[in-house]
């Protein structure tokens, strides 16, 4: 609240500069905008700029880390009663306090003695620390602002370069906002090194990339906290591989002979129907396609099998007959088909770009010699789209590994390590999902895998990405 | 030579006699057809995934749209009603006994019959009696009429998808509470109506009390967090690096970087929220904020190449114009660029926000999976989002929870639709053609 | 009774007319020739190869071409020429119906080859075309090597029967098309690979391969230097004893060196045609000299 109202005042303020600055302007040309450098109106500008943004900037800052210092500070010195607490207790302790501090519990907490003592003086300091802080930020802001608003109103008369000065503004924020982008980038690839390091201090990478057994809720347990063999990811993997597969047997050829249709055959009237449609399977969220796997698809193939099973029952293939009866919904099948529809107009809309991109030239040739349509899209189109469609199916491939949603809600939890398509799996993305919702102890060695299968996700994709990316511009620039 | 000009399908003496070419022929004509047969399957097959997808999901929600409710005069019998412990009082068994009343029953000692019509009706009875007794003490010992919905189960039967021929066993109602909501229905005391709970609710333990409003509200709260900062961000980004960015290395690294970006799995953009905003700076776990946060990440490489194309699209005419009298370069760009590949900005805009209003998977990682019964009340308090909505209800095991989770879907993709429509419309009214 | 479409051997259905069918066993094999044995034929259809009468065609609601009626003579090269957006391309274009593979186009009136009508419904654009093969403005080789470029024919058609074969055709074309020498041992390297005027050899051996009766080219020199020009054209004045060939061109001075007869299209319209020599000494009509002589185009 109380930001909110102080960056209310500095546009206020912000705004008042613009006004001096302005009316200093024109002050200085005596009437006469002409003999200014700049339109009045950047000099405002320029005004305002000193005046609001750095306080704006510190302002933000304050409430981004504001908390943090505070914290810094309540917990430099640590009474007696309160060091003697294990780490965790002592993090709990101060929490309460904070909790406490800022109104958001009620007073009734369980410590006594000398920690009750030490509890009710933290939250005291708690309560003038916040204070302290928060009041000095707005102070130094006010102070800058101010600052900057009787540094640059001395400097505006007609030779003042006001024009070029606030484009410099606008440059550094262009900058800055494409550097964003990087930013982002830089997170998650430091983000995701920093907890995956955490997790390798107690599990081994070589553990953790091949080791055949996963079962993270076993490392609950103290003296199993070290053992690598229940972080290993390679069941996870194959099964992320196999669902992947699945998909797409399903949405390659699909998605490729519809491509095919539409840039070859459709005419403009089919083409202009379809395509939206695909959009919309395109549009449709990830969730949605996970309800329809759980819900329709799941039982319905369940039932196509048991079905099977019951007839098969009692023949020359029992056994088979017995498996079958006992399918779940949960399988490989089912996420794998499911998420094959999802990619079908990723594919396809690809596709389709990439054998448009073919030139008419090369069509035309293979006409004049008399090629039907097909011969010519299979000799000649598809091989000269080959490397563009591979790209295709590279990102499609991505996109399939990364997909989460489908395969939590169809696939399962268990981690075996199997390559039938009628049983449980679990994949990467699954188990991140499990790990990391609910409450968990966040320096768990269990809730850390997260972040290291997290990072192999990422490098993964970001491989398969940059190929195809780079396959995609080669294509491109062939034909450009 | 002569010879092979007049028969130039004959260029080499053994050339395939004339049955043999025409069955050639016949064959190439099959295969053509083969082919294009197969190109109509796939599409017909990718149809008839959208429609069993969209139909499926129709088919099994819009039974929530309808509802019943029940309207029963409930007597207060004071000598159930505690006035100085209002909110100690069985209300449900006061209901249930305007019931069983309205039935002509009896309870027995233990309390069966009871038990089993209080299954029938939802605990917002109770609720609204507490409400009503609490505004006016004085209705003790009279008779109000409550109006309020029957339980799930009651409602999927008159929905017919609880069906009296399933074995007693199967079925959560027996016979006899079958028997009872017949009559019930019969008699008028159960109405069929458009169910406005659904849309005016938020979640709830009880399906016939939960709502998407909550999901919705928080949903709009993070979309707005994500605009505000995507958006801008984006569009400014793409300015830069379309206008003024020179070409160099430093550029080429941005410009791959935000190709890969855009193809980074959802999930692991979840990870860095978790990472960034929950563990290191503190942001409130399940907040609209740090879900709009990390949305806003997510949404920022689409948002930068959308407006990067439509900037393209711009002819250097244009530019060119704008410098010739004089302009400097940023008021060529924000004078007449920007404002002229607008249209295609918004519309790329409109599309990535629509996508992540969709998106599940990396807000299920910051936290947003918590029940949450009501709309948040600042961008900071604990919220759900629709498709998290979506999600939580697919995992609840009631039935009744399913055929909502469906209607769910269906506001979820209306509410998509509408802004595809926008962006579409955007793009036709707007868009010029260079 | 050779104007009969079902008397065209091209003909999907593949019947014959009993008057021809002993013509045709005889021939062995389904050409247009053997189809009208020489000196038994029409008059005109024994000079003139091609046959158009009236021909309109329309791109949407464009009419690109009027009322165009040509005869081209068999084995000689038929030079059209004309200032761009005249419609001489969308006329040859139609000779082999590669307009039926753009949507809007509708092209109306007759167009025979050897008597025959094109446009019929019986007739198969599949085969037509490989009897009456294309070059193009600028040179389309496949993203293949030079060796399957020129074997694509061949291998759709069924013209060979073994590897060797198909070697044999391979290295006859590209003989003929004066490319031999030059990539006899890269084979089995890119097509795409050459420069622009051995890509459009390449492109014109490939068309030879199927041996059509005709040959159309497309402003086959516009994308090539003087020296690949003069290549080309000394190229087609060889192939003229083999092949009907029909040029179109942007050159005058290329038409007037390897056509004996020009046609000159003004305005979708045939102004007028005769025999080259006669056109670029004494044309007819004003607009044709107007052109000729540079005064437009």
């Amino acid at each position: 609240m109380l930001t909110w109202l102080s960056l209310l005042f500095l546009a206020l303020f912000s705004g008042a500069a613009f006004m001096a600055g302005r009316g200093r302007a024109l002050k200085a040309a005596g009437g006469a905008t002409a003999r200014l450098h700049s339109l009045p109106n950047y000099y405002g500008a320029y005004a305002a700029l000193w005046a609001g943004a750095p306080a704006a900037l510190l302002l933000l800052l304050g409430a981004m880390f504001g908390g943090r210092v505070e914290d810094a500070v309540l917990q430099a010195q640590r009474p007696a009663a309160v060091s003697a607490l294990t780490p965790d207790r002592q993090n709990v302790f101060f929490s309460d306090v904070q909790a406490i501090a800022s109104g958001q519990a009620a007073s009734e907490v369980a410590y006594d003695g000398d920690l009750r003592a030490a509890f009710d003086a933290k939250v005291v300091e708690a309560r003038n620390i916040e204070g302290i802080v928060r009041y000095s930020i707005l102070g130094l802001a006010g102070l800058v602002a101010l600052g900057g608003f009787l540094l640059v109103i001395p400097r505006v008369n007609t030779e003042f370069r006001a024009r070029n000065r606030v484009e410099g503004w606008v440059s550094g924020l262009l900058i800055a906002c494409s550097v964003a982008a990087v930013l982002t980038t830089l997170g998650i690839v430091l983000s995701l090194i920093w907890e995956s390091w955490r997790f390798f201090q107690s599990v081994s990478p070589i553990g953790f990339l091949f080791g055949t057994e996963w079962a993270p809720q076993i490392a609950m347990r103290a003296d199993q906290v070290a053992s690598s063999g229940a972080f290993g990811a390679v069941p996870l993997f194959a099964g992320t591989f196999l669902v992947m597969m699945i998909a797409m047997l399903v949405a390659a050829p699909i998605g490729l002979y519809s491509a095919i249709y539409l840039s070859e055959y459709a005419n403009r009237g089919l083409r202009s129907t379809i395509k939206p449609l695909l959009e919309i399977l395109a549009g449709v969220p990830t969730v949605v396609y996970g309800f329809f796997a759980a819900l329709t698809v799941g039982p319905l193939f369940r039932a196509f099998f048991n079905g099977i099973g019951a007839q098969l029952a009692g023949g020359p293939m029992d056994g088979l007959a017995q498996y079958l009866m006992q399918v779940q919904n949960q399988m490989a099948l089912v996420a794998g088909v499911v998420m094959g529809i999802m990619l079908i107009p990723f594919v396809s809309s690809l596709s389709d770009d990439i054998i448009n991109a073919v030139p008419q030239s090369l069509r035309d040739g293979s006409y004049a010699m008399g090629a039907t349509k097909s011969e010519t899209v299979k000799k000649v189109v598809l091989p000269a789209a080959l490397p563009g469609i591979m790209a295709a199916m590279l990102l499609a491939i991505s996109r399939a590994v990364g997909e989460t949603m489908i395969v939590t809600m169809a696939a399962g939890l268990q981690a075996k390590l199997t390559a039938n398509p009628l049983d449980t799996v679990t994949t990467v993305t699954v188990q991140i999902v499990t790990l990391l919702t609910g409450d968990q102890e966040f320096d768990s060695p269990k809730t850390l895998s997260a972040f290291g299968l997290g990072l192999t996700l990422f490098v993964v994709t970001l491989g398969l990405n940059i190929i195809a990316l780079r396959i995609v511009q080669k294509y491109r620039e062939q034909y450009d | 030579m002569t010879d092979a000009v007049l028969n130039p399908g004959a260029p080499a003496p053994k050339a395939a006699p004339l049955s043999a070419r025409e069955a050639l022929l016949k064959k190439r004509h099959r295969s053509e057809m083969w082919f294009r047969v197969q190109g109509i399957a796939a599409i017909v097959i990718a149809m008839i995934f959208l429609v069993v997808l969209v139909g499926r999901i129709v088919v099994q929600g819009y039974s929530t749209f309808e509802t019943h409710t029940l309207t029963v005069p409930v007597y207060i019998n004071p000598e159930r009603v505690d006035v100085t412990a209002l909110e100690g009082v069985n209300y449900d068994y006061i209901v249930a006994e305007a019931l069983m009343k309205k039935l002509g029953v009896q309870d027995d000692d233990l309390g069966t019959t009871s038990a089993k019509i209080m299954d029938l009706t939802s605990r917002d009875f109770g609720f609204q009696l507490l409400n009503k007794l609490k505004a006016d003490k004085s209705l003790i010992g009279k008779t109000v009429d409550v109006t309020g919905s029957v339980k799930a189960d009651a409602d999927l039967y008159y929905k017919g998808e609880i069906k009296r021929s399933t074995a007693e066993v199967d079925r959560k109602l027996d016979n006899q509470q079958l028997d009872w909501l017949d009559k019930l229905r019969t008699d008028g005391t159960v109405k069929a109506g458009f169910n406005t709970k659904f849309f005016s609710n938020s979640d709830s333990t009880e399906p016939e009390q939960a709502g998407v409003w909550g999901a919705v509200v928080g949903s709009a709260m993070m979309l707005v967090i994500t605009a505000l900062i995507a958006i801008p961000v984006g569009v400014l980004a793409a300015v830069y690096l379309e206008e003024f960015a020179p070409k160099n290395r430093w550029t080429d690294i941005i410009e791959v970087n935000i190709n890969n970006l855009a193809a980074v799995p959802s999930i692991v953009y979840g990870l860095l929220g978790l990472a960034l905003f929950i563990n290191w700076l503190h942001v409130p776990r399940g907040s609209p904020l740090v879900g709009g946060l990390v949305l806003a990440l997510m949404a920022l490489p689409t948002v930068i190449i959308a407006t990067r194309s439509s900037l393209k699209a711009v002819p250097p005419s244009i530019r060119e114009a704008a410098l010739g009298v004089g302009a400097s370069k940023a008021q060529t760009v924000f004078h007449h660029v920007l404002p002229l590949a607008m249209p295609g900005v918004m519309t790329g805009a409109i599309l990535s926000l629509a996508h992540a209003l969709g998106e599940t998977a990396p807000l299920l990682m910051i936290g947003m999976v918590a029940f949450v019964p009501g709309a948040p009340e600042s961008f900071t308090s604990s919220a759900t989002v629709l498709p998290v909505q979506v999600f939580i209800w697919e995992n609840a095991s009631e039935r009744a929870f399913h055929e909502r989770t469906a209607a769910a879907i269906i506001v979820l993709l209306v509410f998509m639709i509408v802004m595809n429509a926008a962006a579409v419309i955007l793009r036709r009214r707007f868009e010029r053609r260079w | 009774m050779t104007r009969n479409p079902l008397a065209f051997p091209l003909s999907k259905g593949h019947a014959m007319p009993t008057e021809n069918r002993d013509d045709t066993i005889a021939a062995h094999a389904p050409t247009l020739a053997s189809a009208i044995p020489a000196g038994h034929g029409h008059v005109t259809t024994s000079e003139f190869k091609i046959r158009a009468r009236d021909v309109n065609v329309f791109y949407g609601e464009k009419q690109a071409l009027f009322d165009v009626s040509l005869d081209v003579p068999a084995k000689s090269v038929t030079a059209f020429i004309g200032p761009s957006g005249c419609g001489k391309s969308t006329f040859l274009r139609c000779i082999n119906r590669m307009n039926d593979t753009i949507p809007s186009a509708r092209v109306q009136g007759s167009i025979e080859i050897d008597g025959a009508d094109v446009n019929a419904k019986s007739v198969d654009p599949v085969v037509l075309r490989s009897r009456v093969g294309m070059v193009f403005q600028k040179p389309n080789p496949f993203p293949k090597t030079i060796f399957e470029n020129v074997a694509y024919g061949p291998k759709i058609h069924g013209l060979a029967t073994g590897k060797a074969e198909l070697e044999a055709i391979v290295e006859a074309s590209l003989k003929k098309a004066g490319l031999w020498n030059e990539v006899a041992d890269r084979l089995h390297q890119a097509g795409t690979g050459l420069s622009g005027g051995q890509q459009q050899r390449l492109v014109i051996a490939r068309a030879i391969a199927v041996s059509p009766e005709v040959i159309l080219m497309d402003e086959p020199c516009s994308a090539l230097d003087p020296i690949a020009t003069a290549k080309i054209e000394e190229l087609i004045d060889e192939l003229r004893n083999q092949f009907c060939i029909v040029i179109v061109t942007h050159s005058m001075a290329q038409a007037a060196r390897v056509s004996q007869k020009t046609a000159f299209f003004h305005l979708g319209k045939l102004v007028e045609s005769g025999p080259t020599e006669e056109m670029f000494t004494n044309p007819r009509d004003t607009r044709t000299q107007d052109y000729i002589t540079g005064r437009f185009g």
